[in-house]
Formats: structure tokens, C-alpha cells, sequence
């Protein structure tokens, strides 16, 4: 069920590979063959016990770690729009955090706005120690330059909300305000998020109640806009196996209000490794099998001189699920320096609904 | 098509008959196309080099905001601003002393640097971790890690106190800079969490949306530069070349010019049969173009790797000018872009059709049966002599009033091509006036005939002559300019370098020691320590000289003008002497105010005085020593001069050198640093000097082929001459004569002209460029060289034509008389 955070995480680490911290990608490589844990880095183990609010903040001991969330909107018209909001952390060393421009922390922000017919992202680099990015607990404020996720006090330690979340680039911005009124759930196996055969895992939860208000400009094309948000918090110091090329990671917004995360993480051998966790309208969060749940692609697009599958089958047996997937906008390519496919999507079928799809490694 | 080809193949087949006139019009293109493309190879060369500069300093591509108020501030405004959605990116710049030598030392931030700037930058990405990940590195250039005695992985202290990084040669970098993270920087320079500059990556930001305070500083934006700070300061040299390349380019024209008016002189029959056979003008012209081009192109290439050649031959010179003069680094080996190639080939092929221009029209004109030339050439000659008499008196006027209302280095180079250029167009009218003179004067048919014949022949040789005065006048500027630099500059270097020995110490402690030892000595009558910072005044740097009160310097120092009590004020702390260029700058003089930044407060000085600073691109104030560093705490003390008698000097040199390991860089006697300043001045003009005579000899063939046209075309004038019996020896006597006549005329008018050239030079041109001016002066003997030198040029010119015209057949002279012409 942390496919998309394992996504993520390579989508860091690559990025930051990009930016030439090969190093810390090939050890992390390295790393990943022996199937323990990173040297120096806390090791992730289950039966961690989650607390609040420190849990919202920053877990430096840990290799990497990221701060997710996806919008659903739309505006009174009944158009309809996605937003993406992405603060990474990595660290290229293990031990005491280290004062000023010493220190071994580095954040990357990723920020984009989607409509039928644009698709706009941003992302942004920073060093640790010197204020540029970082997260605070209390007040709560995580932030990259001037893309912020901020508390409105007072914060519930229970549901994570209210936040105010700001991003903006050079051809688009927007301020969405978070509401829940349910609680944080925790993925995987009680926040232990198992990503491989080989044990590789992270520490996982979720906010998938939120409920986003707020504008988005695109082109200075101002827009009064709603719906559902998911936030993902997830930290780990293992890399991903050697023999996975990427994944396909949705978050599904079900009419009746349930709650789904899956993915399909894709091997060298063609083989896959499918998890996912079905949250009901209790709020209780149950962990998918791998055989239980069947993915895919119906269609594929031609974006950025590669071909990806923008419109998917998605079934889950044991639940009832059978839906058709097809995104909002098939151009949604993160051209960062980890290029990526990232947007939201509609589905129909045994249920309805809104969600968002990424997808890595094409 | 195969008509074309035809048609192409009769005009070809003209070169065959006469390769003397394709050889001259090739010399034409190729001189033009090789001196100005050598030129432009240069200034290219030079101008990578500079970008190769400025990427690393980030300060010249990208807008930067700075604290004007004071030299770093605190990185807090950094974070706010990021914070705030603006793109900056922090660097920390100090000047610090590695092993004895004096470099940049530049902390940057290479995760936020804009990507214009980290692209260009240096910085291997696959080395970003070990750049900034403790214990970092050093990146170097490899020629400084020569010059620093260094190798790859050293840790040199800086200032004696903190350690680098290990050091990491970096073959992309400038020399004479030291990169190393922001973090570091900020260690080693003892400045935590301070930067100098923020350097502004592409935003939709601008000026006006900059807070008035951010975390406590007031900052001010400064726009990106389209140019760099080396390349301002070096703008001057190379304007210089260019005008010189441009000079050249245009003599070479004239030669084009001429040859292909011969060309088409005789080959008006061809191509009047040529159109009489049924060959259409569209044909005719579209074929004469295409020729041309195709000359222009096999000219244009030969010129190129002419070019190449002197540009190679030049570049030592002026990289050596550059170094010296603007501390500017220049690879000794060229690499040309294929912009330059093309930019060549183009110039050679727009130049040709520029001085055929004439003829295609006429061509393109060409009645298809004309009969002989009308020959009413006085009513002609008159009016063309009008206008250009009237061209030049505009010209002249043009050159006033620049001359008055201007006020830049273009605007110098204005006047005196609005200058050069009058003169030259005057040069025509002004010999027709004295041959009319001369004409008066004669007495009996056949000077009469001379002086007539001379006027005759003025306009064919009216471009050559112009080139020659243009060429000779220029020599003479340019050889007055830098013969009264070079007078002047021996007094200067005197009065500048009165100390006998310098001394410039690894370090303090060493300075400490040599002091120490120096005291012990009785060989040495006086040891005066000088120190020097740099401040930024009104956004440019400022040197700070700390100048010991001693007699030497009271007696030698080169004041311009002073107050009368100034070494006394100056000895008080509170008064300062400022160079010329300072003066000039700012707006400065004896009586002013100047307040400085410094260290240890406000530092207000009064204007005592300004004196000669040749050559440095720098202002340049001279204060006290002890005064300077009670304001500047931090400025190293390692350098000082001696006074010692000359028979010591040798011993005393020995024997430093010997206690202390001092190299030659850091031990000097005067002597030896006064030949390398004048070493360095002489290169400085050793190019200005090379294109002045390449421009003479190009204005000599000019010359030549004009002559060799006219030689030509002037045989109808000629043989009836020789036919009523005067000899053929005779006539070449008397074309000889004529020819060396109007030369001499052109030579003695370039004279007066060259030496306004020279004053344009040095009270226009050198300020304007450098920021200081200098003594005019007039050296008669080189003036009569340049005389010389000019009448052999035009007699080895006139020589050719006038042997074939003392050998030609009789027969020749006598088909005159046959030609329908």
C-alpha cells in the first residue's frame, strides 16, 4: 500500500541524483542489495508507535522523508482541477544534524496545478540549516521558499487540519485551506507500510478526509474552487529494490466515502508487486493482498517521447471494486528533473468518483 | 543555365589574359578580409575569455542585490527573500592571501544558484555531494594552482589562519579565483552567516517589488550587465582594435575597389559584345555577381587563414597588454567559433560587392551600342571636386561638434573618424588646388601638359592617395601617442617607484621576520612599508594605497596639482591624494571631500592632491599607512620598499633572497621592476603598432594597383605624346615625377593631420578610455621618418608602372591610334 510513497521516494532520490547527489543514490543502491538497514539511518521496524504532533514534523534520522498532498477541485461552473504539493527531504549523511550550511539535509519541493487543457508544475531546491526549507511542529509550517503548509491554529492533533497550503510558480499559484473532521489513518500494517517481498518499508499515514477550499490561478485566470484533498506522510531510510523500474500509485475518493490507496510496483522480470489499503466509512483501514487487487491499462499516451498508460481498469474482488479509470488532463507530466506523470483522474463504474494517479519509471 | 556558364567562361577568360589584376584584386580581398578577421579573432578570443570570467563571479549575467551601505550583510536576508518566492542565491566574495599571492576567494550556493549562472559555472554536478559536504573542496584553475605552487588535494591556509578545502583542479574556471561553498567561505573569511551579493535568477520580480528593508538591510538592486566588468574595462582596447581592423578593412577595399574598376574598364567591348550577341542584362549582370562572389569567397578564405595567422601572431601581445593592464587572463592558444568564419567570409563577400558597387551600376546601365566616351571630363571633375568639398566641410563641421557636445569613448572615436574621414575627402580638392597652382606657374607645352595631366589623373587616384593619407596620418598619431606615453611614462615610473628594492612577504609572519632582520643591517638607509585595500566607491573598486611619510615619497610622488601643506595633511590621517582617473571619475578634485566605508567606521578624507596613475584600470587613492591601518585593521602588512645605496643593492638582494627563499615576484630591485612595467606598456602598443604597419603597407599596395589601373587606361593621354617625339624613358620620367608629386603633397598633408590625429588620440580617446591624459608632445624626427618611409612606399608603387611603361613596344603605343577607344 505505499507504492506511491516508494514513487515518490525514488522520484527524490532521483531528482536529487539529477542535481548530482549521485553518491547518496548509489549508496542508497548499495544498500538496497543487502536488504538491511542504511548505515547510520534509523532503521524502520514494525510496531512503531505513532505520536502527535510530533509525528507531523521532520524525522532527520531517517534517510528520506515527504510531506504529500493531492486536490481533487472544482469551481462553481463545475470545472474541474488538481493540485499537487510536495516537500522532500533527504539526507546525504547520517549522524547529529549538523548547524548552518553544514548541515547534511536537502529539500526539494514539488508543485503543480491541473485543468482539463493545462498542466502546470514548478519544483525547488534547498539546503538544510539555514531556514530556506524546513519543517517547525509548533506552531506547524512546513515550507520550501515560499510554498508553505501551515498550520490555522488551533491545530487538532487528531485530524491534522486545520492546514493552509500555498504554492505558486511562474504561471501559476494557488491557496487551498484543509478541513477534516475525521481522523489520521494509518496505512499499512498500523503505519508499518511493507513495499517489497524483500522487506523493504516505511512508516506511513494518511489524511485522506480532508476537504479543500481555496483559489488557483492559472495565467492569472483566478478560480473559486472545492473538493477533497489527501495528505500522505511517509519516512524511511531503505532504498528500493534494484530489480524495480517504477510504479503506478492511485488514491481514490470513492462517492460513498470510502477510502482506497493502491499500487502496482513493476519489476525487471515483468512481475509485479501489488499492495493497497481500503479505508471504510468507519475510518478503519484494512490492508489489500496482493493477489486481490488486478490493474490495468487501458489506454496509453504519447507524453514528453515516452508512452504511458493514462486510462486503467481497476478491480478489487473482495470489495466490489470494478471501475474504469481516465484522467482529467492525459498531458499531466511532472517535467522535473525526475520526470514523472502525476495528475488527477475520474472513475466509474461499480463506484464513482475522483482520485489521483502517478505514475514513475516510463 | 549552360548560357550562364558560357557567358561566365568569356568574363573568366579576361583573368587569364591579365593575372596581374586578378592577383591585385585577390591581395585586395585577402588583406581586407585577413587584417579585419585577425582583429575580430582577438577581440572573440578575448571576450570568452571574459565570459568564461564572469559565469563564475555570477555577477555579470544575473541581477544581484547587494548592500551598498556596507560590504556583506547577514544571510537572514536571504531566507527572507527566498521565503518571499524570490530566486537568489547567496555568494560570499573576499580577496585573501594564499601562499604570498593575492586571489578571489568566492562562496557560493550551489543548490539555489540560478540555473544561467550554474550552468555556465564550473562545478561538476557529479561533484555537488563532495562540494558541499564536509570537508568540501576547493575548486581551482589549473593555471593557478601553478601559479600558487600548489598541487591537487593540498589544503593551503588562507590570510595564515584557517585551512581549505582540499583542492580541485577545474579546467573550466577562471585563474585567479578560489570556489569553495558558501558554508566554507563563511568559515574560513571568519564571516558567519554573512554574504556579499545575492545573485537573482529569472523572475517575474522586478526593482520596484524589493522590500525596503529585508532583515535589516537596505538593498539595492543592480541590473544585469550585458557586459562584464572585464570586459568594460577592456572595451577601451578593443575598440581600439576594432578601429584598427575597421581602418584596414576599408584600405583593403580601396585595392578591391580599383582593380575591379580596371576589370571592368576592359572588359567593357566583352560585354558589350557579349550583349550584342543576344546575352540579356539580367544574364549579364546576375553572371558578373556570381563571379564576384566567387572571387570574393576564394579571397575571403585565404584571408581568413590570414587572419588566423597574424591573430596568432598577435595574440601573445595582447594577451600580455591585458594581463598587465587590466589583470585580465587570455589563453595563449586561439579557438576560433564558427560565428568567426562565417562573420569573415560575409564581410569579404559584402566588402566586394560594396566597392564593385560603382561598376554594377554601370554595368547594369550599359547602353548596348555606345559610342566612345564623352570626354567633357573638366565639367566632370569640377562637380565631383564640389561635392566632395562640400562633404568634407560637413564632415569637419561633424567632427566640431562631437568634438564639443560629446562625451564618451565612442564619441572620441567619432571625431576622429569624422576627422580622418573629412580630411580625406578634402585631399582631392586641396591637390587640385595646388596642381592648378602649380599649372599657373608653367611655362612652355609640356609642363603645362604635366600639371594639367596630373589634374586629370586625380580622380582615378584619388582613393589610393585617400588611403595613404588615411594610413599615413593614423602612423603618425598613433607614433606621436605612444613616443609621448613613452616620455612621459619613464619620468612617472620614477617618481612612482622611487624605493630601490620591494619586497613582497609570503605572509605576516614572514613580514615580521624580514623586518627583524632588516633592522640588523647597515647597508639599508630606510625601509618604508606600504599597505593596500580595496573599497568600493559609487559601485567600482577603489584601491587604498598606505604610503609611508618619507622623504622619497615627498620628493618623487607624481602630483598633477596639489594643496600647498598636502604631504603634511596627508601624514595628519584626515587627507588623501587621488589618482587622475578618480579625479576624473568622480568628479574629484584638490579641495573635495571623499568618505570611505571602512572597517573602523566612516572614513572622511579631504583632496589634497592627484596625481599620474598610468595604466591602472583602477581608481586609486593614496593615504598614510598608519592611518589606513587604523581604518582597516585587517589589511595585510607584507609589503614594503628600500631605500638602499646603489652599491648595496645586489648584496642586499643576495642575501634576501638567500635568508627568506624570496622568488623573483616577491623581490624586486627597481630596475628590474621598472623594465617589466615598461615591458608590459610597450605590448600594450605592440599591437596598435603592428596594425599601424600593416595598415601602411595595405595603403602602399592600394597605391600600386591604382597606378596599374591608371597605367592602363592613360595610354590614350600618353601616346600622342610619344608620338610628336617625346621618348618613352622621357614620359616615364615625367609619370614618375607626377606621381611622387602628388604622394609628396598627400605625405606633408598627412603630417599636420597625424598630429591631430595624435592630440584626438590623447586628449580625447585616452581619457575617455583610460581616465588619463598625457602631456602632448611632438617628435620632429619621427614625423621626417614617416616622410621617408612614405615616398619609398610611393616610389616602390609608382616603380612597376613606370618600367612597363619605359619598355612598352612601340606597336603598343602605336594600336592607340587603331582603338576605337
Amino acid at each position: 500500500m505505499n507504492a506511491d510513497r516508494h514513487l515518490s521516494r525514488r522520484t527524490f532520490v532521483a531528482s536529487l541524483a539529477g542535481l548530482g547527489f549521485a553518491a547518496a543514490r548509489a549508496q542508497a543502491q548499495g544498500f538496497a542489495g543487502l536488504g538491511g538497514e542504511a548505515a547510520g539511518f534509523a532503521p524502520v521496524a514494525p510496531g512503531r508507535k505513532f505520536v502527535f504532533p510530533d509525528d507531523f514534523g521532520a524525522h532527520p534520522e531517517f534517510r528520506i522523508e515527504w510531506w504529500y498532498v493531492t486536490a481533487n477541485l472544482h469551481d462553481t461552473n463545475g470545472a474541474v482541477y488538481g493540485a499537487q504539493w510536495t516537500l522532500f527531504r533527504q539526507a546525504m549523511a547520517p549522524g547529529p544534524q549538523r548547524e548552518g550550511w553544514a548541515n547534511q539535509q536537502v529539500w526539494m519541493g514539488h508543485a503543480a496545478v491541473t485543468s482539463a487543457t493545462a498542466h502546470r508544475f514548478s519544483e525547488t531546491f534547498a539546503r538544510g540549516g539555514v531556514g530556506q526549507a524546513g519543517v517547525t511542529i509548533a506552531p506547524f509550517e512546513a515550507w520550501i521558499d515560499a510554498w508553505r503548509m501551515s498550520a490555522l491554529p488551533p491545530l487538532s492533533d487528531e485530524t491534522f487540519a486545520p492546514l493552509q497550503l500555498t504554492a505558486a510558480g511562474t504561471d501559476f499559484d494557488y491557496a487551498l485551506r484543509l478541513d477534516a473532521k475525521r481522523p489520521l489513518v494509518l496505512q499499512g500494517d498500523h503505519g508499518y507500510s511493507r513495499k517489497s517481498e524483500r522487506g523493504q518499508a516505511s512508516y506511513y499515514y494518511s489524511q485522506p478526509y480532508f476537504t479543500a477550499t481555496g483559489t488557483i490561478v492559472i495565467d492569472g485566470q483566478s478560480n473559486a474552487v472545492s473538493g477533497p484533498a489527501w495528505l500522505d506522510r511517509e519516512w524511511s531510510s531503505q532504498p528500493l529494490a534494484a530489480d524495480q523500474t517504477g510504479w503506478d500509485w492511485f488514491s481514490l475518493h470513492l462517492d460513498g466515502g470510502d477510502k482506497v490507496m493502491l499500487f502496482r510496483l513493476r519489476q525487471k522480470d515483468g512481475g509485479h508487486y501489488f499492495a493497497g489499503n481500503w479505508i471504510g466509512g468507519d475510518g478503519r483501514s484494512v490492508p489489500l493482498l496482493s493477489d486481490s487487487i488486478d490493474m490495468t491499462p487501458l489506454a496509453f499516451t504519447d507524453v514528453a517521447h515516452r508512452r504511458v498508460p493514462t486510462q486503467w481498469r481497476i478491480a478489487v474482488p473482495s470489495h466490489g471494486l470494478a471501475v474504469d479509470c481516465a484522467p482529467l488532463n492525459v498531458r499531466s507530466w511532472m517535467g522535473t528533473s525526475f520526470p514523472y506523470w502525476e495528475g488527477p483522474i475520474a472513475f466509474h463504474g461499480s463506484h464513482n468518483g475522483v482520485g489521483y494517479l502517478e505514475m514513475t519509471g516510463y | 543555365m549552360k548560357r550562364a556558364v558560357w557567358v561566365l567562361a568569356v568574363l573568366l577568360s579576361h583573368w587569364r589574359r591579365h593575372p596581374m589584376q586578378l592577383a591585385t584584386l585577390l591581395v585586395g580581398l585577402i588583406a581586407a578580409t585577413a587584417l579585419w578577421s585577425g582583429v575580430q579573432a582577438l577581440n572573440q578570443q578575448a571576450r570568452v575569455s571574459y565570459d568564461r570570467a564572469a559565469a563564475l563571479f555570477g555577477g555579470a549575467r544575473t541581477a544581484m542585490l547587494i548592500d551598498p551601505a556596507h560590504a556583506t550583510f547577514s544571510q537572514a536576508a536571504f531566507v527572507a527573500l527566498r521565503r518571499a518566492g524570490w530566486p537568489v542565491s547567496p555568494v560570499l566574495e573576499d580577496r585573501v592571501q594564499v601562499n604570498g599571492r593575492s586571489v578571489r576567494l568566492l562562496g557560493i550556493e550551489p543548490v539555489t544558484m540560478p540555473a544561467e549562472t550554474a550552468s555556465s559555472s564550473a562545478i561538476d554536478r557529479n561533484d555537488l555531494h563532495a562540494f558541499v559536504a564536509p570537508p568540501g573542496r576547493t575548486l581551482v584553475a589549473p593555471e593557478a594552482l601553478r601559479d600558487l605552487g600548489l598541487v591537487a588535494g593540498a589544503t593551503p591556509r588562507i590570510n595564515d589562519s584557517a585551512e581549505l578545502p582540499p583542492l580541485q583542479s577545474q579546467p573550466q574556471l577562471a585563474p585567479g579565483v578560489l570556489i569553495v561553498d558558501i558554508g566554507v567561505a563563511q568559515r574560513v573569511l571568519g564571516k558567519p552567516e554573512q554574504i556579499s551579493r545575492l545573485l537573482v535568477g529569472k523572475t517575474a520580480h522586478g526593482a520596484g517589488d524589493l522590500p525596503d528593508k529585508v532583515a535589516g538591510a537596505t538593498l539595492q538592486w543592480v541590473a544585469p550587465d550585458s557586459e562584464t566588468d572585464l570586459a568594460r574595462l577592456t572595451d577601451s582596447f578593443h575598440l581600439n582594435l576594432t578601429a584598427f581592423g575597421l581602418l584596414s578593412f576599408l584600405v583593403g577595399l580601396f585595392i578591391v575597389n580599383s582593380a575591379i574598376g580596371l576589370a571592368f574598364e576592359q572588359r567593357l567591348p566583352t560585354l558589350r559584345t557579349l550583349r550584342a550577341c543576344g546575352v540579356s542584362a539580367r544574364l549579364l549582370n546576375v553572371v558578373v555577381v556570381v563571379e564576384l562572389v566567387s572571387l570574393a569567397l576564394l579571397g575571403g578564405l585565404i584571408g581568413l587563414i590570414g587572419g588566423y595567422v597574424i591573430a596568432a601572431a598577435l595574440l601573445p601581445d595582447v594577451a600580455a597588454s591585458l594581463r598587465g593592464l587590466y589583470g585580465a587572463q587570455l589563453p595563449g592558444t586561439l579557438s576560433l567559433q564558427p560565428q568567426w568564419w562565417l562573420a569573415g567570409i560575409a564581410m569579404s563577400v559584402l566588402g566586394a560587392l560594396a566597392a564593385a558597387a560603382a561598376s554594377l551600376v554601370r554595368l547594369a546601365r550599359l547602353p548596348l551600342l555606345a559610342a566612345a566616351q564623352p570626354y567633357a571630363w573638366q565639367q566632370a571633375q569640377r562637380r565631383w571636386l564640389l561635392r566632395q568639398g562640400v562633404l568634407a566641410a560637413a564632415m569637419l563641421i561633424a567632427a566640431v561638434g562631437i568634438l564639443i557636445f560629446g562625451d564618451s569613448l565612442l564619441a572620441g572615436f567619432a571625431v576622429l573618424a569624422a576627422l580622418l574621414l573629412s580630411a580625406a575627402l578634402a585631399l582631392p580638392v586641396l591637390l587640385d588646388g595646388v596642381l592648378r597652382l602649380g599649372g599657373k606657374g608653367a611655362r612652355g607645352a609640356l609642363p603645362a601638359w604635366f600639371w594639367a595631366d596630373s589634374r586629370q589623373q586625380l580622380p582615378g587616384l584619388s582613393l589610393a592617395l585617400m588611403a595613404l593619407l588615411l594610413a599615413l596620418a593614423v602612423n603618425v598619431g598613433v607614433g606621436t601617442m605612444v613616443q609621448s606615453f613613452s616620455a612621459t611614462f619613464v619620468r612617472w615610473l620614477d617618481g612612482r617607484l622611487a624605493a630601490d628594492i620591494y619586497v613582497s612577504a609570503a605572509n605576516e609572519t614572514q613580514a615580521a621576520e624580514i623586518r627583524r632582520w632588516l633592522a640588523t643591517r647597515t647597508d639599508i638607509s630606510a625601509v618604508l612599508p606600504g599597505a593596500r585595500t580595496e573599497v568600493q566607491i559609487d559601485g567600482a573598486p577603489v584601491e587604498i594605497m598606505g604610503v609611508a611619510d618619507h622623504a622619497t615619497y615627498r620628493e618623487n610622488w607624481p602630483l598633477l596639482r596639489s594643496a600647498a601643506d598636502g604631504w603634511d595633511r596627508v601624514h595628519r590621517g584626515a587627507a588623501a591624494f587621488i589618482s587622475e582617473q578618480l579625479s576624473r571619475r568622480l568628479h574629484l578634485d584638490v579641495g573635495s571631500r571623499l568618505r570611505i566605508d571602512a572597517p573602523g567606521g566612516d572614513w572622511s578624507l579631504d583632496v589634497v592632491g592627484v596625481y599620474a596613475d598610468y595604466g591602472n584600470p583602477k581608481g586609486q587613492l593614496a593615504v598614510n599607512i598608519d592611518a589606513l591601518l587604523r581604518h582597516f585593521p585587517d589589511t595585510p602588512q607584507t609589503r614594503f620598499g628600500m631605500r638602499v645605496a646603489p652599491e648595496h643593492i645586489a648584496n642586499v638582494i643576495a642575501a634576501m633572497r638567500a635568508a627568506f627563499h624570496l622568488d623573483a615576484r616577491q623581490l624586486a630591485d627597481q630596475a628590474t621592476v621598472k623594465a617589466e612595467s615598461k615591458r608590459i606598456f610597450n605590448r600594450t602598443f605592440a599591437v596598435t603598432a603592428a596594425l599601424n604597419t600593416f595598415t601602411l603597407g595595405v595603403a602602399g599596395i592600394a597605391l600600386l594597383t591604382s597606378l596599374l589601373t591608371l597605367s592602363g587606361s592613360r595610354l590614350p593621354q600618353l601616346a600622342p605624346l610619344w608620338a610628336i617625339g617625346i621618348t618613352r624613358e622621357r614620359l616615364a620620367v615625367i609619370e614618375l615625377l607626377k606621381t611622387m608629386a602628388v604622394a609628396l603633397v598627400t605625405a606633408l598633408l598627412a603630417l599636420p593631420l597625424g598630429l591631430l590625429v595624435a592630440w584626438c588620440l590623447i586628449a580625447v580617446v585616452n581619457v575617455k578610455a583610460f581616465g588619463w591624459r598625457l602631456p602632448f608632445q611632438v617628435f620632429p624626427m619621427q614625423l621626417l621618418e614617416l616622410l621617408g618611409v612614405a615616398m619609398v612606399a610611393a616610389l616602390l608603387a609608382t616603380l612597376l608602372p613606370i618600367l612597363k611603361l619605359a619598355r612598352m613596344q612601340p606597336t603598343t603605343l602605336i594600336k592607340i591610334f587603331a582603338d576605337e577607344r
